[in-house]
Formats: C-alpha cells, sequence, structure tokens
C-alpha cells in the first residue's frame, strides 16, 4: 500500500503570548498538490517551518512516506527529499547565483558544474537566470528564480513554495504552473501556501485552510467559491472596494522622455519614460521586476537627481534636480519597496521613524534643522497607528520588531497620513495580509477620492486591476502606451511584460 | 551549534547595564592579571580604583585628564553616531594644540586677556581644518576615511616635531626641543586654587549639553544619525550624505582641536614633543564604552582618567609597567563588546532546540 508522502498530527507549537499551531494536523498524498491557505499571522510559516525542520514543535507527531520522522534541522529535511522556497529569500547579497546555489550543497559538485545545472534547470524550466550574476543586482522576482531553482536541483519529493508568485508575470506563472503540475506528475507533492484563491483554485486538488494557528477547513477548492474560502481564512467575507468612475481633473505629475542610464552594473537604463498621473486618478505601473522600476522610482521620488532637466515635472515645476524634501514640500509622498532600511530606520522606534517624511512635530526650523517636540511626534505616531490599525507595541516600538504587513501600514500611513498631492506607492501589498492589503488598497482609493493623483507600481497584476484606472507596463527600461483598466485583460498585460507592445501598437 | 539571534528589541535596561558589566568582568581580568604577576592584587586595585578619587586633589587630577578624553570623545561620538570613522582625532588634537601654541606664543606680557580667546578659537579651527582634510579627501575623491584620518594623525606628529625641533624652538631652553613657556596671560585660566582644573572643564559640560541637544533633539541631529543606522532611508527622507559627512568631520575636530589648545595653554603650558597622550585613540574607547551617549562619556571619561592615573601609580609605586592602562583600555573595550553582542543578539542552542523536535 501506499503511505500519505506528508502526515502531521496534533502539531502544537507555543511562543510566549502567542500559540502559532495548535493541534494541526495535515496530509499530503504522493503528487498531490496541497495547498496551505491562511492570513499572515495564521500559523502557515511556523507549520511549514517545522516541517522542514527549522522550528521544532511542542507536541505532535510527523510521518514521512509512513516513518515517524524527527527532522532536526533543515539538512535533515534536504536529506529526507523535502525542499522548500521561502517568502523571504536566504541569499547572500555579495556573492553570484551560482555561489549561493552552492553554498547550500553539500559540496560534491565543484562551482562550475553547479552553474552548468542552474543554467540546465533553469532552461528546462523556463526561468531566466544568469549564474555568474551578484544577487545584490537581481530584483525580488529574479531572487525568486534563484531560491525555486534552488529547491529543484535537490530533487525533492516534498517542495514547499511560500507564495510564490506574487512576483511573476501571468505568463511566467503559468510556466511555473506548468513546472509544478510536471514535477507533480513526477510524483513530488506540493505544499503550495498562497492567500490567492484563484491559484489555489487551478492548481491544487486539496486545501487545508488556518486561522490563528488552527485548521478550520480541509477542502477541495476547485469546489469552493471564493466567499466560502475567504469565510474559513479570516472568518469573514473581505470587504468590496468601491470604485466609483470619476472625471480625473489637472496633470500632477509629467514626465517627459525621462532617459537614465543605469547607476549600478546590473541596473536597468531608462530609455525614454512618459506618463502622466492626473489628479483623481490611480495610474498602475506592472512589470516584472528588474524591468527598471527601482531606476524610475528613484528618479520620481528624488533619490537620484540625475534626470535631465524638464523630464520630471510635478504640475507646472520642473523637479527634476530637486531633493526628496523639496519635492515632498511640493506635496509628493512616496511609499518605497524596500520597508526595513528605506521606508524605515530598523533601530528607531515608530515615532522616530516619522521623522524622515513628516516635519509637523518640529518647532524653530530655523535653526539646526528644528527642534523637535517629542511628547507630539508620540501622539503623532500613536494617531497613525490607531487609525491604520497597526499592530505594535506603542509609538516606542522599534521599527524592526512589527511584522512586514504592519511596518507596511506605518509606513503607508505615515504618508498617507500627510495628505499627499501625489502619492507613488511600490508593492504596497507584498507580504501583507488579506485583510491589511484590503485596508491598504482601500486607502489607496480614498485618496484617489478626495483628489490625489496615484501611482502605484507593483508587479501583482490582480491589485492593479483592482484599483487602477489606467495601466502601463514597464518592460527592459521602457513604459508601454497607458491603458484603460477595463479594458486591459491579463493576457494583453502579459505580452507587454515581455515588451511586446511595439508590434501591436 | 551555538547561534547568534538578533533580538527585535533589546533590553533597555541591558543596553545601560552593559558598560558596568564590562568594568566588572575588566576588573575580574585584572585581578588574574595581577595575581599572575605576582602582585597584591588588592593594592594594584587600589591604584586604579581608589588613589584617584581619595582625596579632593587627586579628584582634580581626575578631572584634568578626563576634560579632554571628554571633550574628543563628544565629538567621535557625533561622528560614529552618523558612520563615519575619524579615527584620527589624535592628530586632529596635536594640530588644534598646534594652532593654540602659535597663538600663544605671539602673546606677551602687555597682551590683553582677550588672547586666551583667540588661542582657544586657533586649536579648534586648527582642529577643523586638519579633519577638513579627511572630509574632503573622502568627499572628493571617496578616499577611506579610517586611514586618511589615521595617517593625517602621523603627518600632524611630524608637524609638530618639525616645528619643536626647528622654528619655535626655546632659545633659552637648553637645547630641549620645546617651545618657551606661554605667557601667564595666554594660559587657560583655572577653574580654582589648588587644583589644576581650568574653564576647559566648563567647555566640556557645556559640550556634554550641546552635544545631546544636538543628537536628540534637533532635526539636523536626527538627520545625522540616519545617516549612520540606515544610508538608504537617509537618501529616502532626503538627508544629504554629504553635509553629515563634513558636520561630523568638522564636529569632531573641532571638538578635538579644542581639547588640544585647552591643554597645551592649560594644565602643560608650552608645545613639546610630548603634548600627544594618546588622548584621541582612548577617546575612542571612552566613546563606546559611553553608549556613543553624552552622558555616558561623562562617566566614561572619568573611568579612562582612573586607568590613565592608575597607570601611572601602578608603575611608580608597584613597578608594574605602564603599558598596564593600555592592557586595561583593551580589556574594557573587549569585554564591552562581547556584552554588547549578547544586548543586541541572543544565543540559541540550535542543537538542542532541534532534538528537542522528536518529543
Amino acid at each position: 500500500m501506499t503511505f500519505p508522502r506528508l502526515e502531521l498530527t496534533g502539531i502544537t507549537k507555543a511562543y510566549p503570548g502567542v500559540v502559532a499551531n495548535s493541534e494541526v494536523s495535515l496530509t499530503v498524498l504522493p503528487g498531490q498538490t496541497h495547498a496551505v491557505l491562511g492570513e499572515n499571522g495564521a500559523g502557515k510559516s511556523t507549520l511549514m517551518k517545522i516541517i522542514y525542520g527549522a522550528i521544532k514543535p511542542d507536541a505532535g507527531q510527523m510521518r514521512f512516506n509512513g516513518q515517524p520522522v524527527h527532522i532536526r534541522n533543515p539538512k535533515e529535511a534536504r536529506a529526507l527529499g523535502i525542499s522548500m522556497v521561502f517568502q523571504h529569500f536566504n541569499l547572500f547579497d555579495t556573492i553570484t547565483v551560482a555561489e549561493n546555489v552552492w553554498l547550500g550543497l553539500d559540496k560534491s559538485l565543484s562551482l562550475d558544474q553547479v552553474s552548468e545545472r542552474i543554467s540546465s534547470k533553469a532552461r528546462q524550466y523556463g526561468l531566466d537566470i544568469d549564474p555568474s550574476r551578484p544577487v545584490h543586482t537581481l530584483g525580488v522576482g529574479e531572487m525568486q528564480r534563484v531560491e525555486i531553482i534552488r529547491a529543484l536541483l535537490t530533487q525533492p519529493q516534498l517542495l514547499i513554495l511560500d507564495e510564490p508568485t506574487s512576483v511573476l508575470t501571468p505568463q511566467a506563472v503559468e510556466k511555473l504552473f506548468v513546472v509544478l503540475q510536471q514535477l507533480a506528475a513526477e510524483g513530488c507533492s506540493i505544499l503550495y501556501i498562497s492567500h490567492k484563491l484563484h491559484e489555489i483554485r487551478a492548481l491544487c486538488k486539496a486545501c487545508t485552510v488556518l486561522r490563528g494557528g488552527k485548521v478550520t477547513g480541509v477542502c477541495n477548492p476547485a469546489e469552493e467559491s471564493n466567499a466560502s474560502l475567504s469565510r474559513l481564512m479570516i472568518g469573514a467575507e473581505p470587504p468590496q472596494l468601491k470604485h466609483a468612475v470619476r472625471e480625473p481633473g489637472a496633470a500632477r505629475l509629467t514626465v517627459r522622455n525621462l532617459r537614465l542610464t543605469r547607476e549600478d552594473q546590473f541596473g536597468v537604463d531608462l530609455g525614454g519614460i512618459n506618463l502622466e498621473v492626473r489628479a483623481g486618478e490611480v495610474l498602475g505601473i506592472a512589470g516584472v521586476s528588474g524591468n527598471g522600476q527601482r531606476e524610475l522610482l528613484y528618479a520620481l521620488s528624488g533619490e537620484d537627481r540625475r534626470a535631465p532637466q524638464g523630464s520630471i515635472c510635478m504640475g507646472e515645476v520642473d523637479v527634476s534636480a530637486q531633493d526628496p524634501a523639496a519635492r515632498r514640500a511640493l506635496g509628493l509622498h512616496f511609499v518605497p519597496e524596500e520597508r526595513l532600511g528605506r521606508g524605515a530606520v530598523p533601530t528607531l522606534s515608530l515615532a522616530h521613524n516619522l521623522l524622515l517624511t513628516r516635519t509637523e512635530a518640529i518647532a524653530w526650523r530655523g535653526f539646526a534643522g528644528g527642534w523637535l517636540q517629542l511628547a507630539q511626534l508620540r501622539a503623532q505616531a500613536q494617531r497613525i497607528i490607531e487609525r491604520f490599525g497597526v499592530k505594535a507595541n506603542g509609538p516606542d516600538a522599534a521599527a524592526r520588531s512589527l511584522s512586514g504587513g504592519n511596518l507596511q501600514k506605518f509606513i503607508v500611513g505615515r504618508e498617507i497620513d500627510a495628505k499627499p498631492a501625489l502619492f507613488i506607492v511600490s508593492q504596497p501589498t507584498w507580504g501583507v495580509d488579506v485583510g491589511a492589503s484590503a485596508q491598504i488598497r482601500g486607502a489607496i482609493l480614498a485618496l484617489r477620492d478626495a483628489g490625489c493623483a496615484v501611482l502605484v507600481v507593483s508587479e501583482e497584476l490582480d491589485e492593479l486591476f483592482e484599483i487602477c484606472d489606467r495601466l502601463q507596463v514597464i518592460a527592459h527600461g521602457k513604459l508601454s502606451p497607458s491603458v484603460a483598466a477595463g479594458q486591459a485583460t491579463v493576457a494583453q498585460m502579459g505580452e507587454w511584460m515581455s515588451g511586446l507592445w511595439e508590434a501591436q501598437a | 551549534m551555538i547561534k547568534l539571534q538578533v533580538r527585535a528589541q533589546p533590553s533597555g535596561f541591558w543596553t545601560l547595564a552593559s558598560p558596568l558589566l564590562a568594568l566588572l568582568i575588566t576588573v575580574l581580568l585584572g585581578v588574574v592579571l595581577f595575581s599572575l604577576l605576582g602582585k597584591d592584587p588588592v593594592r594594584a586595585l587600589q591604584m586604579f580604583f581608589w588613589e584617584p578619587i581619595k582625596s579632593p586633589y587627586a579628584l582634580g587630577e581626575l578631572v584634568v585628564k578626563a576634560t579632554p578624553l571628554l571633550l574628543i570623545a563628544l565629538g567621535l561620538a557625533v561622528c560614529f553616531r552618523s558612520n563615519v570613522w575619524n579615527i584620527g582625532a589624535e592628530g586632529q588634537y596635536i594640530i588644534g594644540a598646534v594652532c593654540a601654541s602659535g597663538v600663544a606664543l605671539l602673546g606677551d606680557k602687555d597682551t590683553g586677556s582677550w588672547i586666551v580667546m583667540a588661542v582657544v578659537l586657533a586649536g579648534v579651527l586648527g582642529g577643523m581644518v586638519w579633519a577638513g582634510i579627511t572630509a574632503l579627501l573622502r568627499d572628493r575623491f571617496h578616499a577611506n576615511e579610517i586611514l586618511v584620518s589615521l595617517m593625517m594623525v602621523y603627518v600632524a606628529v611630524q608637524v609638530l616635531g618639525f616645528l619643536v625641533y626647528g622654528p619655535w624652538k626655546d632659545p633659552q631652553g637648553y637645547n630641549f626641543p620645546q617651545t618657551k613657556n606661554f605667557d601667564a596671560v595666554t594660559r587657560i585660566p583655572r577653574l580654582m586654587d589648588g587644583s589644576r582644573m581650568t574653564i576647559g572643564v566648563l567647555f566640556a559640560l557645556l559640550g556634554v549639553g550641546t552635544v545631546w541637544v544636538f543628537l536628540f533633539r534637533t532635526r539636523a541631529g536626527f538627520a545625522q544619525q540616519v545617516g549612520g543606522l540606515a544610508p538608504a532611508a537617509a537618501r529616502y527622507a532626503g538627508f544629504s550624505a554629504r553635509q553629515a559627512l563634513w558636520t561630523a568631520l568638522l564636529v569632531s575636530g573641532g571638538m578635538a582641536g579644542l581639547a588640544g589648545a585647552l591643554e597645551v595653554a592649560g594644565p602643560i603650558g608650552q608645545l613639546t614633543p610630548y603634548v600627544p597622550a594618546g588622548y584621541g585613540f582612548a577617546a575612542i574607547i571612552v566613546a563606546y564604552v559611553g553608549r556613543l551617549h553624552p552622558v555616558g562619556l561623562v562617566f566614561s571619561s572619568l573611568l579612562m582618567s582612573m586607568f590613565y592615573i592608575g597607570g601611572e601609580l601602578a608603575q611608580s609605586r608597584l613597578g608594574l609597567p605602564k603599558s598596564l592602562t593600555g592592557v586595561f583600555q583593551g580589556l574594557l573595550l573587549f569585554s564591552l563588546l562581547a556584552c554588547d553582542t549578547l544586548v543586541n543578539y541572543r544565543l540559541v542552542r540550535q542543537a538542542q532546540a532541534a532534538t528537542g523536535g522528536s518529543r
């Protein structure tokens, strides 16, 4: 008889103050693609780390191919045939792709052989990557490809994927699904963690739903509706966003023929970007990471001030050479993709992190930049924490003590609270749970309805379709023509992401 | 296997207590060291921790040595918090002393007491210029400020040597390499009779307040530190990295130069090749032991001053080598770094954590 590939019973893991997993049971059959669905904080990651041997459970049994196993560390997990692609990448920035992969292997292969294997796996599954590139030059999407290839290289029997599609083009998602289906057909079991219901329905035949560390349901997602899955997952249906039709106002941001050579040798040259964002509209920029989004946003925010004169205007003002503070004074507020280290200083309190972009709590600006009124600053931080439902230990909590989603809510809140005239946000909901994502998207739409011009750069097409009025696609440092969100299709966007709009135009 | 894991929120108590723990460890290591050397550890520790505070005069001497350390360390705290690694405070101190001496030598009996201000100002400017060279090279040519500032120390020593062996040598000085004694009017006024403390102490205390306000209550000080904590966040906020570099080096250079001026025109009273006493380097340890916090620096500079005095006493009374001072400084910094690591990280015994998984 055949045993289940993986069988968990009664897995419990408690941390001080929070039970991450409570009596969780999970059965994955050979060749089955099994979804694990749940909000951030529902205990999915803890459960996966227990399976992968990175965390020890307080109680519970684990069987692999029918045998009771005690996996003490990820190395033993890999030896058993369990591989994992983490949501947060475990890559060293300063060394190359091949060296990173090589570090995780048992050193029986030379670096050249590893490079060779990476290239062949990459070709086999259509995951385009150059093994000799240093990791710090890769975009998030490319880093994920490295992680997936790294996992595939170990010929796993059970592959765990944590939110793998959020950085892929629709075509690449389809390709990945082909890869996963191929793997499943070869007998590899897959644990697929996601909150994207339609993907789970397309890919998985079984699904375990977690909420608050407990299993709230085991079902076949193909037979469930979005609403019923949402109920299992968050106990309620997510609020529907209201997208009122509005006539946009005057142009708040105009970019004309913005050309920039790359700052770093593996960056992307911007080749004549043209765009316009008007008051009361949301413009979305889609595209796979590493196609010039980073460079464009650096130029728009003022962190990179090499833009040619006249290429970036806010209203009538040419801001091409102005620094971020000057642009902020004109009403530009920007939420960068990197939260820790760019959007917030990890070791400083939330209150002090307000000072990066907010000046309300500063008195006597003339001398030494102004006097900090700490009580006022704390009160301001507290207001933002309450208004945006940030789960944090008060305004004095260090930024790095917050979960990614909560820190994102705080940063987005900090910028939205400033009542911007022009709001630019990159990856607004990357790694943020369903409830918080809906909240952030709702806040962006409210901003638009209040007459703010909004530019959203995201790799999640669903998100862009949900909140944008117009869409443009960035590929190879160039920007496609704009198309109304109502008229755009996923297939067309996907083609444009490969830079194929000129052929159609 | 034991692994270090970052603590999300380091304990506030241990952040403050870790220097005390480090001091305790240093003392214990000192006891071991003295015992191994065959000296009575109690007597030896007395030299370091009791003799320097047992009388008002001794306390005064303690403050005399602590003042330059505190001044230099205040500047370095601003520097290090901005991620600018000025290792050359010693050189800025020397040039400060040289420039102050240059002005002091111009004075004679008929000069007004305004010259003291000029002496002090010359010291500050000298230190700023010397640190400014480092800033300029870093800013224009991306030269590493650690190396440049350190090498500028040796240049400063040569400048000092050239002057005291050459043009500034006292003609009545029996060919000793030193300038003439500065006129009384150019000397930094004493704080009180019966002590060598000068108004430099007031400068240092004023510095403590100013640096505290700058770092923790002004936006410029905040911007300065963000550049050190998270450069990308500083760029995002629009804080200028160049401005932070120049501010850090000019402030720390000026403070070191001020210390040099107060020292040469204060307790020393003439320029000699022995003006560089290593204060500039010791202040690096003072800065870290004091948590780069102005108030903490008051205590750490007093502690370091104890080490200096204790080292001298241990040499004269116990026949121990004077380099013991350096050993103590090193031990203290070393144990502080170890304690700090544990404040910011926790030790995780991975093997044990994993075997528990079978339960």
